[in-house]
């Protein structure tokens, strides 16, 4: 459980900062009467959504923290045998960069009022998710084909599953896009615009992230990282 | 001390909030079914995590029947009263404590408390109560497939979960994990909500240290709820994998009828630890509301400010964090190191100290307060004597040499429920009969709700305390029949039948109260829009019950903290957050 615990504490971490912006130590009672007498202990100016993409990333990483709490307990047992990666994943991975790239140049473009920037950068960020997936489900197919069946071994079963989480999300991801996408074309405002490109490229730099965690992970490649955090820990 | 001169902004435009764009609907159908406005959906939850309760409390009846008088009730058998006691756990901790605590009182009241006109994500808020109802159907269905619900136990733990021995092997069991997932996402949906609009949405003047105990213990019990869950939602995918695809996550290799398995290698201790990291939060997903609610329900029927305020907002944060270094104190008979368990004993008992901060804050707030015995008050001071009570056993259970001879006995199933069952049940009929007239304009009848009282809290009293002691002399918990083993004295049976009459008597008193919420409804006395003379925001509405949008043209404005209650010098025993600070001139006027 030690991931978990991690980003628990990474959590932990950042609400304490925030809450130790909020004056916890004000005695209300004596303060009658104010209003903005401290600024900064409203509610929070930033977007809702914005503010609520944040929380979600929480709940995912959470999620995934999770997952990889469980791989790291599993793969210790006397039946688990490593699976060789294809190679096919390194492409997928260089496709979901490339993907990330994209929108943060669309990113860019929004904040230089170059729509046709921003359209660009949507539809070849969309366009490498979506390549991205497929190449996720041909590298199913090949280790179908190799033999390497969900449940003919622990390590297979958390492949599979994990790379599945990780798809959910950029698919539910892909929604949000094309209806952003589909604000552009319609010609929303700049800020509107900006808002909705802002958050998707956020939620790609994060399913980003959790990739290459992942793809570290079921490469073997925190092998040693892992093994270091539980001699830590024991 | 800090003195805040007088404001001459006190009539100061208000919303420095921008204007949410409000929903508005255009049909019957979108304004009392398919509703965005979270105080509909606040009570689409609260009805159907009503209804599915009712369905649990049946279950105990049967179960109790059992209990009290084996052999007596042919049509259940061993695999129907696990099947009882699986859906009886589940349905009550997460159906209906979780969704009535946070989707049914964190939709009404924290729009209304921290003077928000509505939820932030309306669309998904209203999304989030249909995959709910969606989690309570599939939930509700395995009572109707082939093999009928699981009956491995609100824990569920594999492998038995998955074994052809338990009931509910077929569908049971997969039902369950999908409606679980379900909920899961529909409660992630709810969970952004409440925490973004506590964030985000709270009027000018609203700062955190200005919001009433109850936002601040659901608004923590939702983070938690948000982190937690995901913990619950990986075990139950996990197991689906196994039960479905063969899979051996948590599943060792078993023989089964004589024939080996497919299944190999897997830990079921892996399970428990994935299932305790949601499952100890969630005592507190739903312990930190009914804090929050019980801290105004008794400042306000108490007519004094809450006795430390801050420190109750520390220990709110402080439970929320500690409680997620706690889980593993399910599990000391799983055969853990010791120092493992030394561990998470000390967490545990340091959980103690927070708490017991809140308990002497309350008792420090009833101190020399003007205690005004009505029936909100008296669920409140119900809870509090239940609550100390329970955590009281929880001492015993929290030490492992303690928990280990109580292990699985009907002790735990006696503090459990003092602690979480009963003592939350508590809080939230106090606080329907508190915030009912806010929104339905009546008050409840009081007759009724004092009967309803007194024998739900002395009900309960004689179910449990006579469980504790039954479990100390070695009851097991999860037994259908305990037939006649040695180390059992015959006066068991009798306690036994006792307990099933004082269950079915406690049952029959909710029936009452049903019958108050809808008699009062219609027969009920107008209430006013400001029946308890309280100070948060949400009676302070412009209309009762509060229209769409919730506060007519203009946002209130909060000047002050929410316990402002018999303040010296002032017209009337309480002020409420949105009146601005008087005049010195009119200050010195009063007597």
């Amino acid at each position: 459980m030690s991931a978990i615990i991690l980003f628990m504490a990474v959590i932990t971490v950042i609400v304490g900062w925030w809450l130790s912006q909020q004056r916890l130590t004000a005695k209300p009672w004596l303060e009658e009467g104010s209003i903005d007498d401290f600024p900064g202990t409203g509610a929070v100016t930033l977007p809702a959504a914005k503010i609520g993409l944040g929380v979600f990333l929480a709940v995912a990483g959470s999620l995934f923290a999770l997952f990889i709490s469980a791989y790291s307990m599993r793969m210790n047992m006397a039946d688990w045998r490593t699976m060789p990666v294809p190679s096919l994943l390194w492409f997928n991975t260089g496709v979901l960069v490339l993907s990330s790239i994209a929108l943060q140049w669309a990113h860019v473009a929004a904040h230089r009022n170059n729509m046709d920037g921003v359209i660009v950068g949507l539809c070849a960020g969309g366009a490498s998710a979506v390549t991205f997936l497929i190449g996720q489900l041909l590298a199913w197919q090949q280790l179908r084909a190799a033999g390497y069946f969900v449940a003919s071994n622990p390590a297979n079963s958390f492949f599979y599953m994990m790379t599945a989480a990780h798809g959910l999300h950029l698919m539910g991801g892909l929604v949000a896009l094309g209806r952003a996408t589909a604000r552009v074309w319609r010609g929303a405002e700049m800020a509107q615009v900006r808002l909705s490109v802002e958050l998707c490229t956020i939620y790609w730099h994060f399913l980003l992230l959790v990739w290459l965690v992942l793809l570290g992970l079921l490469t073997g490649w925190t092998d040693d990282f892992v093994d270091i955090c539980r001699r830590l820990l024991t | 001390m800090v003195d805040v001169p007088y404001d001459a902004r006190a009539d100061a435009p208000p919303a420095e909030v921008p204007e949410v764009e409000l929903y508005h609907p255009r049909s019957w159908w979108t304004q009392y079914v398919f509703s965005q406005d979270a105080k509909v959906i606040a009570i689409q939850y609260s009805l159907t995590a009503s209804a599915i309760g009712l369905v649990a409390l049946v279950l105990s009846w049967l179960m109790r029947l059992q209990l009290g008088f084996p052999g007596t009730f042919s049509f259940i058998d061993a695999s129907q009263y696990l099947q009882f006691i699986t859906m009886h756990g589940m349905i009550m901790v997460i159906y209906l404590l979780t969704a009535l605590f946070l989707g049914g009182f964190g939709n009404y009241l924290i729009p209304l408390m921290v003077g928000a006109r509505d939820m932030v994500f309306p669309y998904v808020n209203m999304l989030s109560y249909w995959i709910y109802l969606l989690a309570v159907l599939v939930l509700a269905s395995t009572f109707f497939v082939p093999g009928g619900p699981t009956g491995a136990g609100w824990t569920l733990y594999p492998p038995q979960a998955v074994l052809s021995g338990t009931p509910g092997q077929d569908w049971g069991i997969v039902l369950m994990l999908v409606s679980l997932i379900l909920f899961i996402i529909g409660f992630t949906m709810g969970g952004l909500n409440y925490v973004v609009t506590v964030l985000q949405a709270r009027t000018r003047g609203m700062t955190l240290m200005r919001m009433p105990l109850t936002v601040w213990g659901i608004f923590t019990a939702t983070v938690m709820a948000l982190l937690a869950f995901p913990a619950l939602f990986v075990a139950s995918v996990m197991m689906l994998f196994d039960r479905l695809l063969g899979t051996s996550f948590f599943m060792p290799a078993l023989v089964e009828m004589g024939q080996q398995m497919k299944y190999g290698g897997g830990s079921p201790i892996l399970f428990q630890h994935l299932f305790w990291f949601f499952g100890h939060p969630e005592v507190y997903i739903v312990a930190l509301p009914a804090f929050g609610i019980v801290s105004d329900l008794i400042s306000t029927h108490a007519r004094k400010n809450i006795f430390g305020y801050r420190m109750m907002v520390w220990a709110i944060v402080g439970i929320g964090a500690l409680s997620f270094v706690v889980w593993a104190h399910h599990m000391y008979v799983s055969g853990m190191h010791p120092k493992f368990g030394f561990f998470f004993a000390t967490t545990t008992l340091i959980i103690a100290i927070p708490t017991a901060i809140k308990v002497y804050n309350w008792v420090l707030t009833l101190w020399r307060g003007d205690i005004h015995l009505t029936v909100p008050m008296l669920f409140a001071l119900g809870f509090i004597i239940t609550f100390v009570n329970g955590g009281l056993t929880g001492l015993f259970l929290g030490n492992v040499v303690v928990d280990v001879p109580l292990s699985d006995t009907m002790f735990v199933v006696a503090h459990f429920h003092m602690v979480m069952g009963v003592a939350p049940i508590m809080v939230v009929l106090g606080a329907i009969y508190h915030w009912y007239p806010k929104v339905t304009g009546r008050m409840l009848d009081d007759w009724m709700g004092k009967f309803h009282f007194w024998v739900t809290f002395l009900g309960a009293y004689l179910i449990f305390f006579p469980m504790h002691y039954i479990g100390l002399l070695g009851v097991p918990r999860r037994y259908h029949d305990i037939g006649d083993t040695s180390f059992i004295p015959a006066s068991t049976h009798t306690l036994n039948a006792f307990i099933t009459v004082m269950a079915l008597i406690v049952g029959f008193a909710q029936m009452v109260f049903l019958f108050n919420l809808v008699w009062s409804l219609f027969k009920g006395r107008p209430s006013g829009g400001n029946p308890w003379r309280a100070t948060t925001l949400e009676w302070q509405t412009p209309e009762t019950p509060p229209g769409h949008g919730n506060w007519g043209k203009e946002l209130p404005v909060v000047y002050r903290w929410a316990y402002d209650y018999s303040v010296p010098g002032a017209a009337e025993d309480f002020i409420p957050q949105n009146q601005p600070r008087a005049t010195p001139a009119l200050q010195g006027a009063a007597p």
